[in-house]
């Protein structure tokens, strides 16, 4: 067959690829991948955080040749993967607390340093919660130091195991127990929140990302980015949650992919503080196309459409686009 | 007790825990039906070979191909691709160009000498195939495969019918019917030409056959009465296709007339241009819209400089000049004489105003009834008389040559079945079923691809020959244009549903699809079904 034919039936977003040599299929294509986070684990259908955690483990655990310890922040990941006594963790795993991930993981990059297993890697994770609020100081104390670690955040935008809180995350309007869709602005404030990605980017540290489940191969292309790195980096990984957004389980990547393709989850990494690349949006959609099956933001969507909170949103959306450099030219 | 302090339990994997047991829904692969499928008319598992041909494995694609029409090379120039109006991928870009990978396929099979498979042992039962069209031929094909013993009588002095005679070689050039027809013969298929069956009856009993397809065509041009001059040349549209291909070159003048509106009348009016006419005209008494002949064959047409006269009927035909009257549609969409005339140049005028049945062989049939001058057939494609069945121009379908393979291929497997030889219940043409609509793929993960165009002759060298006007995909062209295929409802081995399962319940087995659901943990959350580019697995509900 002629090698001249660059075009190969599925386009490069599938995770595998039957015409393609394996070495350019992902690591997820892999009977063999390693599962770090195995069957039986009791998160949600459709969890999306379940799936992010695997794609990220399973990547570094490559990158690493199998030389990797995780540390846990308190969280959904935390308590779906560890009830006591059972794991689901096929790598070392460790938990403390809500708030100290960041520090046990530099604790652990540096007994590691100190008995000269710099071949051993240290990945610290946790959800939106224990990083964006709980844990911020840690992990801002972990970037300062520029600990070897790589700190990974699943952002589902809220406290999803306590049962659905807002955090730092939450994005304006949405409902949530604490920001419910009553009184004259329903859901949650506009001008709140943290920025945690470009807060990592302030750090001026050697590698953020963003990447979301709907992207396999531009995640795992990130994470082996961070993994050939030293020092601290940052991945944040946007995990849409079926419970907390009142989204059907089976549109957890589609409604990733409405985010990245909106504006409103913008997908890029920087080095050393400055932004190096992005990934283009590939069909525009409106704010409203991401936000429409999503139940958290039904209050917008009522007999008549809330079209003065909605452009709001979209001017966010719009206000990445053109930040980030989202839409050059035409992109396919 | 050397636990830890507060540690009572040993550490045990979360696999203990079957979340299978939450499950309401579970994934099932399937195999849909694609669009292509079913709509080809000659039953062609269009997919299949699509997807064998994405890897380049092109035998095994033309291998898959032939189990359904042996006559690829034939079908890449001359099909009216129905497949390709179904093709769901138009709705993307546009459509998959399925034509022109099967005559990719066809000129590889013919360029590398792939041979038909071997029949199966033979089951001592004898069938005789009245006339080699391609309806004809392609049962005798399919018969022969079953281990039947088949003789082909053809009145004619070449076997082909309408591929060899109807169609001009500047379509379909003769050396790749050729190829293709030896080809079919060399699988044991015995071709008596010349041989015209008078009596049906009589030609069964002197080669004791236990069955009879009738596949005789339609050749008779049909007749209109229209007032016409002593010197005005007036010709039948078939007659003259068929003198042209067998080499002759009449004189035809410069300016010529084609009366009608279909297939043929485009032929032959192609044809004209080719012998020289600078002025060929096809006059049809209704408007594009209504127009029978293929909107493909009448672009080319019109590329070549052949010119329309819609809404027109002849009136008279004079020395050197047509009459003709002008025709408006009434509010039923018939067309209305007006009485206003015009007169335009003609030398030659050609009929082409459709073809009828020679009932002269099928009226000594006994019990085979004729309506509409078309023979009736059952589901089955038997006629009236037992063990006699008929398909291809003969019967009441729609006519091209792929119907006519479509009927061949139908009716062996019924005279098959008819015969007792334990096939088993006969295949159905169009597989049952909804096929595969757009809005079932996951169209996200194709990535755009526009369709790769044919090479064309360039205009001035096409009405000056009869060369074959469509060239034909290489190998880079028509890997790519396979590779466009959505594989609508098939498992095409995308790894997705693999990827995407938060519980890793999807395996990689060896047997079936190559994935399997592992119901011990598959939490049914649909993830791998939303994500299936190919809509190739479901949700059904569990059985509590």
């Amino acid at each position: 067959m002629s090698e001249g034919v660059k075009f190969y039936q599925i386009g490069s977003r599938a995770v595998g690829n039957r015409l393609l040599d394996e070495s350019l299929r992902t690591g997820q294509a892999s009977p063999d991948r390693q599962n770090t986070l195995n069957s039986g684990h009791r998160a949600c259908q459709g969890c999306g955080e379940a799936l992010g955690a695997r794609y990220v483990v399973d990547a570094a655990f490559r990158a690493a040749k199998g030389k990797l310890i995780a540390v846990n922040g308190t969280g959904c990941l935390e308590v779906f993967s560890t009830p006591y006594p059972e794991s689901s963790w096929q790598l070392p795993w460790l938990h403390s607390l809500f708030a100290n991930a960041a520090s046990v993981a530099s604790g652990v990059a540096a007994a590691l340093k100190a008995t000269g297993r710099d071949d051993i890697r240290v990945l610290a994770q946790g959800g939106d919660g224990a990083t964006v609020d709980i844990g911020l100081a840690a992990v801002s104390g972990m970037f300062e130091r520029n600990d070897d670690v790589l700190y990974v955040c699943y952002d589902n935008q809220a406290y999803m195991n306590t049962g659905v809180q807002r955090s730092g995350a939450t994005p304006p309007a949405a409902r949530t127990a604490t920001t419910e869709a009553v009184g004259p602005r329903p859901g949650n404030l506009f001008g709140a929140g943290k920025d945690m990605p470009r807060i990592a980017m302030a750090h001026e540290i050697s590698y953020v990302a963003t990447a979301t489940v709907a992207e396999l191969h531009d995640l795992e292309a990130k994470v082996e980015k961070a993994m050939s790195l030293r020092g601290a980096r940052y991945l944040h990984v946007l995990v849409p949650c079926p419970l907390g957004w009142g989204s059907a389980p089976a549109d957890t990547i589609r409604l990733a992919r409405l985010a990245q393709r909106s504006g409103l989850f913008p997908v890029y990494e920087a080095e050393n503080g400055e932004v190096t690349s992005t990934l283009p949006i590939r069909g525009q959609v409106p704010v409203e196309d991401y936000l429409r099956p999503q139940k958290r933001f039904a209050h917008l969507f009522g007999d008549r459409p809330d079209t003065e909170v909605l452009s709001r949103l979209q001017l966010l959306a719009d206000r990445n686009i053109a930040r980030f450099g989202l839409l050059p030219e035409e992109v396919h | 007790m050397d636990k830890p302090f507060a540690i009572t339990l040993d550490v045990r994997s979360s696999l203990a825990n079957h979340t299978g047991s939450w499950r309401s829904e579970r994934p099932v692969y399937v195999d849909g039906l694609p669009p292509c499928n079913h709509a080809c008319p000659a039953g062609e598992q269009i997919q299949g070979w699509l997807y064998s041909a994405e890897d380049g494995s092109y035998e095994t694609a033309w291998r898959r191909l032939v189990a359904d029409n042996p006559f690829p090379a034939v079908m890449g120039r001359v099909c009216y691709h129905p497949c390709e109006t179904a093709c769901n991928r138009a709705q993307l870009d546009s459509a998959v160009g399925i034509n022109s990978v099967e005559r990719f396929l066809g000129d590889e099979a013919i360029r590398q000498g792939w041979q038909l498979p071997a029949a199966r042992p033979a089951t001592g039962k004898r069938v005789l195939v009245v006339g080699a069209g391609p309806a004809g031929l392609s049962a005798a094909y399919h018969l022969r495969q079953r281990g039947h013993a088949v003789e082909v009588h053809e009145a004619g002095s070449k076997p082909g019918g309408m591929m060899r005679f109807g169609i001009p070689t500047f379509r379909l050039p003769r050396d790749v019917l050729d190829s293709e027809i030896d080809r079919l013969l060399a699988t044991g298929i015995t071709l008596q030409l010349d041989t015209r069956v008078n009596d049906l009856t009589q030609s069964m009993q002197q080669g004791s056959f236990d069955a009879v397809f009738l596949a005789v065509g339609a050749q008779l041009g049909h007749r209109a009465y229209i007032p016409a001059g002593q010197a005005a040349q007036v010709l039948d549209a078939l007659s003259l296709l068929s003198t042209v291909s067998d080499g002759e070159r009449p004189q035809l003048g410069r300016a010529v007339v084609v009366y009608g509106g279909g297939n043929t009348a485009m032929d032959a009016a192609r044809t004209a241009r080719r012998l020289g006419a600078d002025d060929a005209v096809v006059v049809y008494r209704r408007t594009q819209a209504q127009m029978p002949a293929n909107q493909v064959e009448l672009d080319e047409a019109l590329d070549e400089g052949v010119r329309v006269r819609w809404l027109r009927t002849i009136v008279e035909i004079g020395d050197g000049v047509t009459t003709l009257e002008k025709m408006r549609l009434d509010a039923d969409g018939v067309p209305q004489p007006t009485g206003e005339l015009e007169q335009i140049t003609s030398e030659t005028v050609v009929l082409a105003l459709g073809q009828d049945v020679d009932r002269s062989l099928l009226d000594t049939v006994p019990g085979l009834s004729i309506a509409d001058g078309v023979v009736q057939v059952d589901d089955t494609m038997m006629t009236g008389c037992p063990g006699v069945f008929a398909g291809g121009d003969v019967v009441p379908a729609q006519r091209s040559v792929t119907v006519g393979i479509g009927h061949g291929r139908t009716a062996a497997q019924h005279i098959d079945s008819w015969l007792g030889s334990g096939s088993g219940p006969p295949a159905p043409l169009v597989d049952l079923g909804m096929p595969v609509e757009f809005g079932q793929l996951n169209a996200w993960y194709f990535s755009d691809a526009p369709h790769a165009v044919r090479p064309r002759l360039e205009v001035a060298r096409r009405v000056s020959d009869f060369g074959e006007v469509v060239g034909g995909l290489d190998v880079d062209t028509a890997v790519y244009e396979a590779r466009r295929c959505l594989s609508c409802g098939n498992c095409f081995g995308c790894d997705n549903c693999f990827g995407v399962c938060p519980d890793n319940a999807v395996l990689k087995v060896e047997t079936g699809h190559g994935y399997a659901i592992d119901l011990d943990y598959c939490k049914g959350c649909g993830l791998c079904v939303a994500e299936c580019p190919s809509g190739a697995i479901v949700m059904e509900p569990e059985q509590t």
